[in-house]
């Protein structure tokens, strides 16, 4: 049901866990529908230089997660705010359609970081 | 090592189901219709079979229905009574606890103008007689309860219930599909109307049910035809999976207290051990339940994740998980009984069967709680749910 990919990212979860002095967080999603995402970025220089994610949810969530963190990494806000649900899934080698909606969380959770960065820093 | 620990949803066949199969695929392909002997051996197939699965429940040859798996005789059992009674009522009383083809045959039946009564259960999933008694009406022609939870391994108490229905001269109905093969199922004894059942939870084949009738039970029946099944059941019959079913019923009726014993054991082994883990739940009701039956919710972790790093390690089991679900939605059984969605999304079940060893309990206990411990380790929520108790629009606190 889920591409090699997808497992690789649910079984070796990149960058897991929370960042003490986060410049930006962002939750998305609700523990009643089953997924739950924190994302902590820090950033230097318009760069997103460290991040991590919390996830409750199932196997794509994880990915999902995952998988964010890695293609954030290094990008510059810009940047990063266009990521889309859909690169997401494209890196991800697809995702089960019935998926994309409720543990597709990523993007969203990566914009909300960054918009609570901005907001805290003046941006 | 592979550990199968998901005999709620199917059970491997037994050899020497197979071996009585066999010969009703190619050497003896007769159609039990036809008069000549090739037909006539294929008939008497199906009616020792029909011994079988009467003596296994103790029921009468002729008051054995046979159909293509459980569902189907929980729809028939449904709709062809309701449909034979409806010029005496038309009130029909399920439970919450129902699987999906007793819950949406009574929707349907609602949509030809029946009205339903969905009986609510208490936090261990027990639905009491009193409650059943109190939703009857003068209009009530059918009750239809599940003898044996799936999800929690809650055990009714059908018996009581049967009887309340009999002074009331309501048809009775037991979806006793998953309980059949698990622990003794008498129909005398728990004076059930109609009784449904399913051969691959006994070790039989898939594709092979049966609804018991009780003599002087009306039903209409599901399928139109011919002639087959006393003109009850029209098509022409799966010869070797009725076969097959006869044999699995005829070594459960002699295995049956083994089993128990053996799957018990192992449950309570396994039960004991994971119940060690913190913020760990365990479901359903604590005696009244299938001796082989298991069911957990592990809370701050979700049910897929957990089925998928188990599956990995070799062990299979169960969800009532939303994300396992393809309806997105957590167990509406577990839901009824009153468990929040968001622990309800950390439900795993274990189904033992005579398959299953100690060495098979040990490898789970060592690798279960370390699974769970690295799923918390990904999770926002560590100690507690925060604020998310309130409402679906919270979001986690730290």
């Amino acid at each position: 049901m889920y591409s090699k990919e997808v497992m690789d990212h649910f079984m070796n979860p990149r960058n897991v866990g929370e960042i003490p002095d986060a410049d930006g967080i962002g939750v998305e999603g609700n523990p009643t529908c089953g997924d739950v995402m924190k994302l902590f970025i820090k950033v230097k220089d318009e760069k997103i230089e460290d991040i991590k994610f919390q996830t409750f949810g199932c196997g794509a969530a994880i990915a999902v997660s995952s998988m964010i963190t890695e293609m954030a990494k290094g990008k510059t806000l810009d940047e990063a705010e266009k990521i889309t649900k859909q690169d997401v899934s494209d890196k991800l080698g697809g995702l089960p359609p019935q998926k994309m909606h409720c543990s597709n969380l990523g993007a969203d959770a990566l914009k909300k970081a960054i918009e609570d960065y901005r907001k805290k820093h003046g941006g | 090592m592979d550990c199968y620990f998901d005999h709620v949803a199917t059970n491997p066949m037994r050899e020497e189901v197979l071996e009585a199969m066999m010969p009703y695929f190619r050497e003896e392909y007769g159609n039990p219709l036809s008069i000549y002997p090739l037909g006539m051996n294929a008939r008497q197939a199906i009616e020792k079979a029909r011994e079988q699965v009467a003596g296994l429940i103790n029921a009468k040859p002729n008051e054995i229905i046979f159909t293509s798996s459980g569902a189907e005789a929980n729809n028939f059992a449904l709709r062809g009574v309701a449909l034979a009674r409806q010029y005496e009522g038309k009130h029909v009383i399920v439970t919450r606890m129902e699987h999906h083809s007793i819950l949406n045959s009574a929707r349907f039946l609602e949509k030809l103008g029946f009205t339903v009564t969905y009986l609510t259960p208490d936090r261990q999933g027990y639905i009491e007689p009193e409650a059943v008694r109190k939703a009857i009406t003068d209009e009530t022609v059918l009750i239809s309860m599940i003898h044996a939870s799936p999800e929690v391994g809650t055990i009714e108490p059908v018996k009581e219930i049967a009887e309340i229905a009999r002074e009331r001269k309501i048809s009775f109905h037991t979806d006793a599909v998953v309980s059949t093969g698990n622990i003794p199922v008498d129909v005398k004894e728990m004076g059930v109307d109609l009784m449904s059942l399913a051969a691959h939870q006994f070790y039989g084949p898939k594709g092979a049910g049966a609804l018991y009738v009780k003599e002087g039970q009306r039903i209409i029946p599901l399928i139109f035809g011919g002639i087959q099944e006393g003109g009850r059941r029209a098509g022409t019959e799966n010869v070797p999976a009725i076969v097959g079913m006869g044999k699995a019923a005829e070594l459960t009726i002699s295995e049956l207290d083994g089993r128990i014993e053996h799957v018990r054991r192992l449950r309570d082994r396994l039960k004991d051990g994971i119940m060690k883990v913190p913020n760990v739940h365990f479901t359903g009701h604590p005696e009244k339940r299938l001796p082989g039956h298991a069911s957990f919710c592990v809370e701050f972790i979700e049910g897929e994740s957990m089925l998928m790093m188990l599956a990995a390690k070799g062990i299979y089991v169960a969800s009532g998980s939303a994300c396992t679900s393809k309806a997105l939605k957590a167990s509406p059984v577990l839901l009824s009984m009153g468990i929040p969605s968001h622990v309800a999304h950390g439900s795993v079940v274990f189904t033992f069967g005579a398959g299953n060893t100690d060495e098979q309990v040990d490898y789970t206990l060592e690798e279960f709680p370390q699974i769970i411990q690295r799923l918390r380790e990904l999770s926002p929520f560590t100690e507690g749910w925060g604020d998310m108790e309130e409402g679906e629009s919270c979001i986690p606190k730290k």
